[in-house]
């Protein structure tokens, strides 16, 4: 069997006006058999930027140090925050130097950059297992519901959406999505990042 | 139109069908190839089925090689294979009890499979393993049980049903037939329960669970299981079975299929979302405990991160 399906799990992001969301199931198995329904996959960054790691179990928790680790290194040796364009090429860079011996990982980057007029734009971003960024306007999946999620999420995505919309568009994605797998469900979180403020929901999903 | 000059003259395909057609006439008026296969029942209408085979010199390893067979798990030929399915016998009869998930790799490509078959009104079998395999012989064994009726004026056991379906399938053994199936019904001995597969085992049994969720209903089934259950008590033990193994194996789930086979034949007792008895149990119905059987449910106010209030410190007598 795949080592990309080994714990299962999937994580989608959306891009909204001016908001940005990001989403996970909470399962983690042990190939057919189900563990936990709390297992989280999506990490705050900075206040502005949330990092989704699915695949491997082993290697959510090494990678989710190791960029904790780099990203404080950056914000010394800066004294500024990572802005999430920066982070997506850490990401990226910090996969590939892994080339010859991956980690089994498909991070989803989604955060808010700011703009010289003092704004906020929207930023989404993926990447594959060894670290090539795919930077999409609309939304992007990763994980082992992806092809489910893929054919959800381009049916019900539209642009501009605010973040109340945006919320109830990927927590339906992703609800739907994973119900249609085997590997992925046991509960979803969602992340809805605004200017001012992060909205965290858990969602009731499909206990099967 | 069908004058003498059309019987003879045609093409040698409509003479075969007039010719067929004449043979039916005293008792049909229509042909079987009239109504497409052969009525629906494919070439079980000429009595005893025939199937095509590879046409190499030895079938049987052909297939062995190349169909789903569990000493090669990497072989091209996948059929549905994740299933939660349960049968007991119990002083009220047969509970019988079944997921309703069908799983092609890690896709959930349907929520709603009918795992029972309902072979006739006193035998049930449950599908597990391949889905044609498991309906089309099932459905056989019961033309097979209407021909002993007829023939002996009296209903099959089922013991001779099982072992009817068990010689079947040893018969194609090696060709990649997979079943894995318990046949219950109600006989003169009372209630029964046979498990048959497609390696040609059959087991009489009290109690069988079959499936890749079979480990998840086993536990509940052995903890909750003993033979002076009630009806209410039987069928709620079926269902928590399912829901356990439907909750905690990816390849079960979605709904649980209930039956109930008394001394009259089987009763269907009702159709149950997983996710639902996860949350809120079973609803208004015989032995339902009246709460989700979630484990958070249960356990709240009983958790380490919810734990019940603290019992009265135990003061030491002082002097």
């Amino acid at each position: 069997m795949s080592i990309m399906e080994y714990n299962g799990g999937s994580v989608i992001a959306m891009v909204g006006k001016d908001c940005v969301a990001i989403a996970s199931d909470l399962r983690l198995g042990n190939q057919a058999l189900s563990i936990s329904s709390n297992f989280q996959k999506i990490f705050p960054v900075t206040d502005r930027i949330y990092l989704g790691l699915p695949g491997l179990a082993t290697d959510v928790t090494t990678l989710r140090e190791r960029f904790r680790y780099r990203v404080n290194m950056y914000t010394i040796k800066e004294e500024r925050e990572i802005e999430p364009e920066t982070f997506a090429h850490l990401v990226s860079s910090t996969l590939y130097e892994h080339r010859f011996g991956q980690y089994f990982i498909e991070p989803v980057i989604a955060g808010l950059s700011k703009t010289p007029s003092g704004g906020v734009k929207p930023f989404i971003a993926a990447t594959d297992i060894i670290g090539c960024l795919n930077f999409a306007k609309d939304f992007v999946v990763a994980g082992t519901a992806s092809s489910k999620l893929f054919g959800v999420a381009e049916g019900l995505w539209e642009p501009d959406l605010e973040p109340e919309d945006l919320f109830e568009t990927i927590s339906q994605s992703l609800l739907n999505a994973v119900d249609r797998d085997a590997f992925s469900g046991w509960g979803a979180i969602v992340h809805v990042i605004t200017k001012d403020k992060v909205t965290t929901r858990t969602l009731k999903g499909r206990m099967d | 139109m069908n004058t003498f000059v059309q019987r003879f003259a045609g093409s040698s395909a409509s003479k075969e069908l007039l010719a067929g057609n004449a043979s039916i006439t005293e008792d049909e008026d229509f042909s079987d190839a009239a109504w497409g296969s052969e009525a629906g029942f494919g070439s079980l209408a000429r009595g005893v089925p025939s199937f095509m085979v590879p046409s190499v010199p030895d079938p049987a390893s052909f297939l062995r090689l190349h169909t789903d067979d569990h000493a090669d798990p990497s072989c091209r030929i996948k059929i549905q294979h994740g299933t939660t399915t349960l049968a007991f016998r119990f002083q009220g009869g047969v509970i019988v009890a079944v997921d309703s998930r069908a799983t092609a790799g890690s896709y959930v490509a349907s929520g709603t499979v009918k795992k029972v078959i309902e072979i006739n009104p006193y035998l049930l079998g449950t599908m597990a393993g391949g889905a044609a395999d498991c309906q089309y012989w099932e459905t056989y064994l019961g033309m097979h049980c209407r021909l002993h009726e007829l023939r002996n004026r009296e209903r099959i056991s089922v013991s001779a049903a099982s072992k009817y379906l068990s010689n079947l399938v040893y018969s194609y053994k090696g060709m990649g037939l997979s079943m894995g199936t318990m046949i219950c019904g109600w006989d003169k001995t009372g209630p029964a329960v046979f498990y048959v597969d497609s390696d040609g085992t059959r087991l009489k049994g009290d109690l069988f669970s079959v499936g890749s969720g079979s480990t998840f209903a086993y536990g509940v089934l052995d903890q909750g299981y003993r033979w002076d259950l009630s009806d209410e008590e039987a069928q709620e033990l079926g269902r928590r079975s399912i829901y356990a193994a439907g909750h905690r194996d990816a390849f079960s789930g979605n709904t649980c299929n209930l039956y109930h086979v008394k001394e009259n034949g089987w009763e269907f007792i009702g159709n149950y979302d997983i996710t639902t008895l996860h949350y809120d149990g079973p609803g208004n119905v015989a032995g339902s405990p009246g709460h989700g059987y979630g484990y958070d449910l249960r356990v709240e106010g009983h958790s380490s991160a919810n734990p019940p209030p603290a019992a009265a410190p135990v003061v030491a007598a002082q002097a």
